[in-house]
């Protein structure tokens, strides 16, 4: 009894307990109205389902929430171009495969260098970010601001104002999946890009001074650690995230809409930071949080799909859920109760 | 004299995780009553005032105001301030970026139609701190004055609300004789209006100068109360380590060394720093202990951070072992072989959310460079190493620094930096906040480094401090080096005139 008591107390005093519980609340919800939400099939060699949706539909946003929280802890900001510059790496990527074209049947250039051109746009647009925020000291949200309006502008200029299509098999495989392998490829590149960050953030110290730097600027620097050099870092890889991210979103849809890939999705990556149970203020985070977090938004949506509310509607629902789940996880939410209790305990003594 | 109680608490008892740090404490104050809370670092004072101000919930026990009153539960500061419960904090707790003035009237701040009065404020601001013979620009941002200063605006602020009880947890600890006089001052007028002061401090000299009664905790336990008359120093150190301990005694064996040995270690000609401090020449040789002295913003502390390139000076050159080096940031002064210890430790010292571990062993790793973690076995092993060389009081590794005690924290910063195993050691003000027992031990170890090999210098406000340990000192005044004493010169007196500007120099 006491000892289920402990494991009880041990387990929900883990840090990732609670965006966890409200994930597998989310996907249970499921089990009222669509009971095969949890189906699996497979067609043409390849998994469908809802939950495969979830996991294959969330990639973008889990690639995001990645960079989105190292800039959240490092500089105590939010990136809010991260969706303009998806779009900014998705044109950049079918500018280069296209030619210029508005659709081509087949590369005009290298794949291979078309990805990397749009990595690069992506780390370019991080570099601009992180001068303005960490050498200009322009605060986060309105340095980003600039991108965040222009981006889309600059995707425009280079796709000319028109929907530039690669109408190529291999360049739709990043966005669905590669023929034999039944899980959908942007799983894959997901997983890749949390490990490799993960590897990155432990391997090196980068993680410690982040954190580091996020919490005690001014203590930081006393011991060498230089924390405009890390906030511009932060930046930087957030912009690998969004071009990487981009990259995929474009694939998807096999080209470049200026304004349509990435939309709104800024908010939802700093939502994900936010229900991973990470302070938008900065400091200790959690890369698995923001991960979960971003797993937990997509579940929504597609719960809130399945259940057949109207698109249209969806924003609403959503919001009202996530209202939920964030005050669950706020710490002032937790002493009101406490004192709740202490109070009525209070209150029996006396009577 | 003493008379009515305003204030009891019985039974208090208080849990974190993994540390019991308060077992059925019971506490009384009565008005006019000068009451010392002592104990080690860890013991439970700070907790105690936190949980009878509503900072923290306390599981069992009861708090009365006045006898026969209701018990009363506070549940945040501003219910304590309702009550007539005024405290300072140990950690200043002001905001660094609002003026003076607002600090000291932030929530009462004078109205006329609704809207904030400033022109009111600023002057009942400076007439508040003129009081307490402090002038200084109240219309400034709090974060442009030194600790102390701000220290003394926290008190300033407390003391004007008025209150039956008002709290003080180390309010000196970092304040010069100067000040310290003048808040004893104040205490006492405040005594003979009737209040009931709870006095929290390291010093047991000011203990016997002020105070009445002595509460002793130790290890959240409650020891006993005393008279202050009735219990002899000796006695009270005992009762606060539950061990025989003579601090006196252990200090005079601490022993010094005289450091003449060889060619200059730190050689600065003409560095200074415009607006900070002024120009100045100082030669500091191998195993010295230097100290440097002053009143408050006399530039001690400034003189420190442009040798360290913390903040980097305009002029002058600086030879390190016999090489030129110009240090841009504080980066390149520990590759030179240095550190330092800074002497604000809530805003420059400790990283709060991150671990003990991650607390000891930042620095050294800043110092191998991102590329090198210092792998989770051997930051355990220095970690677990400083933990118990200087008496580190933690739950475990992995707690939060943010959760020790003030003192606790305060040795897991000089702890840092003297696992990065420097040639020459900057301390401001190391043993702030730390009690008597462990700072005996740290004067030691300053020493013991010293005759290592290891050049120090080192800042404190308080003299006897130095003259233990230092073995030459620079003396400032107004941003300026004035003059050097060597050894023979090395009293109260000689230094006492040498601050004030006296006469022994130029
Ligand atoms: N927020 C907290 N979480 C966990 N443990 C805490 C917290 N605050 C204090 N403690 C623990 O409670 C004990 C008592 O701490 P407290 O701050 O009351 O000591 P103190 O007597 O004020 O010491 P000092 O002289 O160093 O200021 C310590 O062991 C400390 O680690
Ligand atoms: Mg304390």
């Amino acid at each position: 009894m006491n000892k289920g008591k402990a494991f009880i107390k041990r387990l929900t005093g883990y840090r990732l307990f609670l965006p966890l519980f409200c994930l597998v609340l989310v996907l249970f919800s499921n089990l009222i109205k669509t009971p095969g939400f949890f189906e699996v099939t497979i067609k043409n060699g390849v998994l469908y389902g809802y939950i495969i949706d979830v996991i294959n539909r969330a990639s973008d946003l889990v690639i995001l929430a990645v960079g989105m929280t190292l800039v959240v802890a490092a500089s105590g900001g939010t990136d809010i171009s991260v969706g303009a510059v998806m779009s900014v790496a998705g044109a950049v990527c079918c500018f280069i495969l296209s030619g210029g074209q508005q659709s081509v049947n087949e590369f005009v250039n290298p794949y291979i260098l078309g990805v990397l051109a749009a990595v690069l746009a992506g780390i370019l647009c991080g570099c601009f970010n992180g001068f303005l925020v960490a050498k200009l000291k322009i605060q986060p949200m309105v340095a980003t601001l600039i991108l965040f309006t222009a981006g889309r502008g600059i995707a425009q200029l280079i796709t000319k104002g028109q929907i530039t299509y690669i109408r190529v098999e291999s360049y739709k495989m990043l966005g669905s999946s590669i023929p034999g392998i039944p899980i959908p490829t942007p799983v894959f590149v997901a997983l890749i890009v949390v490990l490799l960050t993960y590897v990155l953030l432990k391997k090196t110290t980068l993680g410690l001074y982040i954190q580091t730097v996020g919490i005690n600027a001014k203590a930081s620097k006393l011991m060498g650690i230089k924390s405009s050099m890390i906030i511009f870092l932060s930046y930087v890889f957030c912009g690998l995230c969004a071009g990487i991210s981009g990259l995929v979103a474009s694939s998807r849809i096999y080209s470049a809409d200026a304004n349509n890939i990435g939309l709104n999705l800024e908010l939802d990556a700093i939502l994900a930071v936010a229900l991973g149970g990470n302070s938008l203020a900065g400091g200790k985070f959690s890369l698995l949080g923001s991960v979960i977090g971003a797993y937990t938004i997509q579940a929504l949506s597609t719960t809130l799909y399945a259940m057949g509310v109207s698109p249209d509607q969806i924003p609403v629902y959503k919001a009202i859920v996530v209202v939920v789940i964030v005050a669950l996880q706020s710490t002032e939410l937790k002493r009101m109760v406490s004192k709740l209790q202490m109070n009525i305990k209070s209150g029996k003594k006396v009577a | 004299m003493p008379n009515e109680i305003v204030l009891s608490m019985k039974n208090i008892s208080k849990t974190f995780p993994g540390v019991r740090a308060l077992d059925h404490v019971d506490f009384t104050l009565r008005s006019g009553e000068i009451h010392a809370l002592m104990g080690e670092n860890g013991a439970g004072k700070s907790t105690l005032i936190k949980v009878l101000t509503g900072v923290e919930e306390f599981e069992s026990g009861e708090i009365k105001i006045e006898v026969g009153s209701q018990t009363i539960i506070n549940h945040s500061p501003q219910e304590a301030q309702e009550h007539g419960i005024s405290t300072v904090y140990q950690e200043v707790n002001l905001c660094p970026n609002l003026s003076v003035a607002e600090n000291l009237f932030i929530g009462r701040e004078p109205k006329r139609a609704g809207l904030i009065d400033w022109k009111t404020m600023n002057r009942k601001a400076t007439e508040l701190l003129s009081k307490l013979d402090m002038n200084i620009d109240v219309t400034k941002a709090l974060e442009n004055y030194s600790i102390a200063l701000q220290q003394m605006i926290a008190i300033a602020r407390a003391v004007d609300m008025s209150a039956k009880v008002l709290i003080l947890d180390e309010p000196t600890s970092s304040l010069d004789d100067n000040e310290v006089e003048k808040l004893f001052r104040l205490m006492r007028r405040l005594k003979a209006d009737g209040v009931g002061i709870i006095f929290v401090t390291h010093f047991l000299e000011q203990v016997y100068e002020v105070c009445d009664k002595i509460t002793v905790l130790r290890n959240g336990g409650l020891v006993g109360e005393y008279e202050t008359e009735k219990l002899p120093r000796v006695q009270l150190v005992a009762k606060m380590m539950g061990k025989d301990f003579d601090d006196l005694e252990a200090i005079k064996k601490v022993g010094k060394t005289a450091g003449k040995s060889s060619e200059p270690v730190i050689d600065a000609k003409g560095i200074g720093r415009q607006g900070t401090i002024k120009p100045y020449d100082l030669q500091i040789r191998k195993g010295e202990v230097i100290g440097l002295s002053g009143l408050l913003g006399s530039g001690r502390s400034e003189l420190a951070r442009s040798l360290y390139g913390a903040d980097k000076p305009d002029s002058g050159e600086l030879k390190v072992s016999g090489k030129t080096v110009v240090l841009h940031t504080p980066r390149d002064a520990m590759m030179a072989g240095m550190a330092y210890l800074p002497e604000n430790r809530k805003e420059e010292g400790i990283v709060a959310d991150l671990s003990v571990r991650e607390n000891l062993i930042l620095a050294l790793q800043a110092k191998r460079g991102m590329f090198h973690p210092i792998g989770s076995k051997e930051q355990e092993e220095l970690a677990n190493k400083y933990v118990k060389l200087l008496q580190i009081k933690t739950a475990s590794l992995d707690t939060p620094v943010r959760s020790l005690s003030g003192g606790n924290q305060q040795k897991v910063i000089l702890g840092r930096w003297l696992l990065t195993d420097p040639d020459f050691l900057i301390l401001d003000e190391p043993t702030r906040g730390i009690d008597v027992g462990t700072k005996t031990e740290i004067q030691k170890l300053v020493v013991q480094l010293a005759k290592e090999g290891v050049t120090v210098m080192f800042i404190s406000s308080e003299i006897e401090e130095m003259i233990r340990t230092c073995s030459r000192m620079a003396v400032l005044r107004d941003r300026e080096k004035v003059s050097e004493l060597i050894e023979e010169e090395l009293d109260q007196n000689h230094i006492m005139k040498a601050i004030a500007g006296g006469g022994t120099d130029e």
